[in-house]
């Protein structure tokens, strides 16, 4: 029983419900290291999804999606970056706004560029080819999951270690969290708060574009509308749960991962999926919950 | 001459804190005007549209019909706005408010004005025990209401929509749907021929109630106290977790309410994302954030909110132009005046 519930399917499952979290989270984790709250990460999806359909479709290969959906999710940040890192606004607000902005204009360009309302799809676009790792992909049960993905999958798996490395190994690093840390300070020494937080959140709007291509062109090639189903808000909790270091951020993402594909298994068993497709938003609350909870009792008994 | 410097000092007394909206509406409809022509459409023609689709005729009475529910859910994103807390769950509190009234308008074994009541206030309580789930998240767990609310709005429609999928579902229709609701337990048309319905007064008289609440009351002066400066709040003696609270309770019964009032009164079913699908929410959020939580203002950007969304369809009927375009204005506005700082200023 068992064995026939957590397969080969399940995993390679969680490993692609993983991918477009854990590319935002990193976006979310940079974001919260440099003192900016990002919500947009959502909208910042959405629009790479779109981008990385629109560039299949129209550039006719791969590569014009992947250079779609990083252009577009870091044009997008754009605004972000400009309200928020450059003119001080309110980043709450302005997340607010750009989630809307996002789902308002992506429905927009389906309707006029595509022709359609709900979903886009074409069996003709370029999806994104499944590699083999040799040795990996033989092993048991985790063979497919670990061994057969797309390369963006493996692309996110490095970005964790190379983004905690960047954060805590490197000069650059230091002052980027000296300057979420200790604004003043950190500007005292000479380290360009402006700067890095536009760098930072134009990065964060590059990962989330590939988010978005990993959400459109990773598994099936397809965009639908507001496709990414709170999977942003989901990467702003895992950021809280790992409080904003990657490794523990990428556990965070791996559990929610794990429970989206709990979800689709238990579907598989007959529950009904709407009730099912709540997995997710369910785990991540009640971790989040739990972690609040353990967190508290820890202040109590320091005070 | 001292007449006309004082006309003028009111004027900018008054209308300043509005040139900033003003810009930033010129803004959005620039840039919409844009994106048509980008799209190959006349700027003009869809402008045209928009306004003559609001408020031509028959038109009006949609827009009225309209303003309802966003007016309702306008307040509902404000109450909390006023303290500077952030609602996002309001579609969800929406949906299990709209369904809570459908069942009991359907089942209740009552006289019709007695199931109506029932109907009304079962919405509320239910979308009020919604959304005080995000505020004990917070207060007992810490876990912020921007990300509890939006979070729990998934289980909430996933709940409804499995609902009427199976044990609820009305197998005559080709919707996943309740049955549908008796004439007596509906809420009435207010104004014949058109689609104005009672819900009508319910939220009119809601929304003076929480300006005079806001203006004149002590819960309005705490409110608007602690969205100021919350540190100075606490230390005025104001107590922020049951304010916190309080505000969710508020809100998810409006919120709850509207949904009430959206199926006993217009669509006389729970059909699965049909409360929803208009965004309603997301106007009403961005109405709210429009006039900073303050509930004349945010009535006032509600209805012309209610408006551009008729203006839409007819936008989208005459020149074809999609509707979701005015969902894009709508937010291009709140995005231009936040990121300039004009409203909601960093704390």
């Amino acid at each position: 029983m068992i064995s026939t519930f957590f397969n080969a399917a399940f995993f390679d499952q969680a490993v692609l419900g993983i991918t477009p979290i854990l590319l935002a989270a990193m976006a979310g984790t940079l974001s919260e290291r440099v003192g900016l709250f990002n919500i947009a990460l959502e909208g910042e999806m959405l629009v790479g999804a779109f981008a990385a359909v629109a560039g299949s479709h129209f550039g006719g290969s791969l590569q014009t999606a992947v250079l779609a959906a990083i252009a577009a999710g870091a044009l997008f940040s754009g605004l972000l970056a400009v309200g928020s890192a450059l003119l001080r606004g309110n980043d709450i607000v302005i997340g607010i706004s750009l989630n809307l902005l996002a789902a308002g204009l992506t429905s927009f360009l389906l309707r006029t560029l595509f022709g359609v309302s709900g979903t886009f799809s074409d069996s003709a676009m370029a999806g994104l080819p499944r590699l083999t790792v040799p040795g990996v992909a033989s092993l048991p049960l985790l063979g497919l999951a670990l061994g057969h993905q797309n390369a963006l999958v493996y692309v996110s798996w490095a970005l964790v270690v190379v983004i905690a490395v960047f954060l805590n190994r490197t000069p650059w690093g230091l002052r980027l969290r000296g300057i979420g840390e200790q604004p003043a300070a950190a500007i005292a020494l000479g380290a360009g708060a402006t700067q890095y937080r536009f760098i930072v959140t134009l990065t964060g709007g590059a990962l989330c574009g590939l988010a978005g291509l990993q959400l459109s062109l990773g598994s099936l090639t397809l965009f639908s509308e507001n496709m990414t189903a709170g999977r942003g808000w989901i990467a702003v909790a895992a950021v809280m749960l790992g409080r904003a270091r990657p490794l523990y951020v990428a556990a965070a993402c791996v559990l929610f991962g794990l429970s989206d594909a709990l979800g689709l298994r238990l579907q598989g068993v007959g529950l009904p999926n709407q009730i099912t497709d709540s997995a997710p938003y369910v785990v991540t609350l009640a971790a989040l919950v739990i972690a609040g909870l353990k967190q508290r009792r820890r202040t109590a008994g320091v005070i | 001459m001292k007449i006309a410097a004082d006309v003028r000092r009111h004027l900018t007394r008054h209308l300043g804190p509005l040139l900033p909206i003003v810009g930033a509406v010129a803004v959005g409809f620039g840039v919409c005007g844009l994106i048509a022509l980008w799209v190959g459409l006349s700027p003009r023609l869809m402008f045209q549209q928009l306004m003559i689709g609001a408020i031509e005729g028959p038109q009006l009475f949609e827009t009225v019909a309209r303003a309802v529910p966003l007016v309702g859910m306008t307040l509902a994103a404000a109450i909390p706005l006023r303290a500077g807390i952030v609602n996002l769950g309001a579609d969800g509190q929406l949906a299990l408010g709209g369904c809570a009234a459908a069942i009991v308008a359907l089942y209740l074994p009552a006289p019709d004005l007695v199931r109506l009541g029932v109907a009304l206030t079962a919405g509320m309580a239910v979308g009020s025990a919604y959304a005080a789930l995000a505020a004990a998240g917070e207060i007992y767990a810490g876990v912020p209401l921007l990300l509890s609310t939006w979070l729990l709005t998934y289980p909430a429609k996933g709940l409804c929509g499995y609902l009427v999928r199976s044990p609820l579902r009305d197998p005559s229709t080709a919707w996943p749907s309740t049955a549908r609701i008796a004439v007596g337990s509906r809420l009435g048309s207010l104004l014949p021929g058109t689609p104005v319905n009672q819900g009508f007064l319910l939220i009119a008289l809601l929304a003076v109630a929480v300006i005079f609440i806001d203006r004149r009351s002590s819960v309005g002066f705490e409110l608007r106290l602690r969205g100021l400066n919350q540190r100075f709040a606490r230390y005025g003696g104001v107590a922020l977790n049951r304010q916190t609270l309080g505000v969710m309770l508020a809100s998810g019964a409006i919120a709850g309410l509207v949904g009430a009032i959206m199926v006993l009164g217009s669509q006389f079913r729970y059909t699965d994302g049909a409360l929803t699908a208009p965004q309603y929410s997301w106007s009403g959020t961005l109405a709210a954030l429009l006039a900073g939580g303050e509930p004349l203002g945010s009535v006032i950007a509600a209805v012309l909110f209610a408006a551009l969304q008729t203006g839409g369809f007819a936008m989208e009927r005459s020149v074809e132009i999609p509707r979701v375009l005015t969902m894009v204005l709508q937010s291009i506005v709140i995005l231009f005046l936040a990121m300039r700082g004009a409203i909601w200023k960093r704390s």
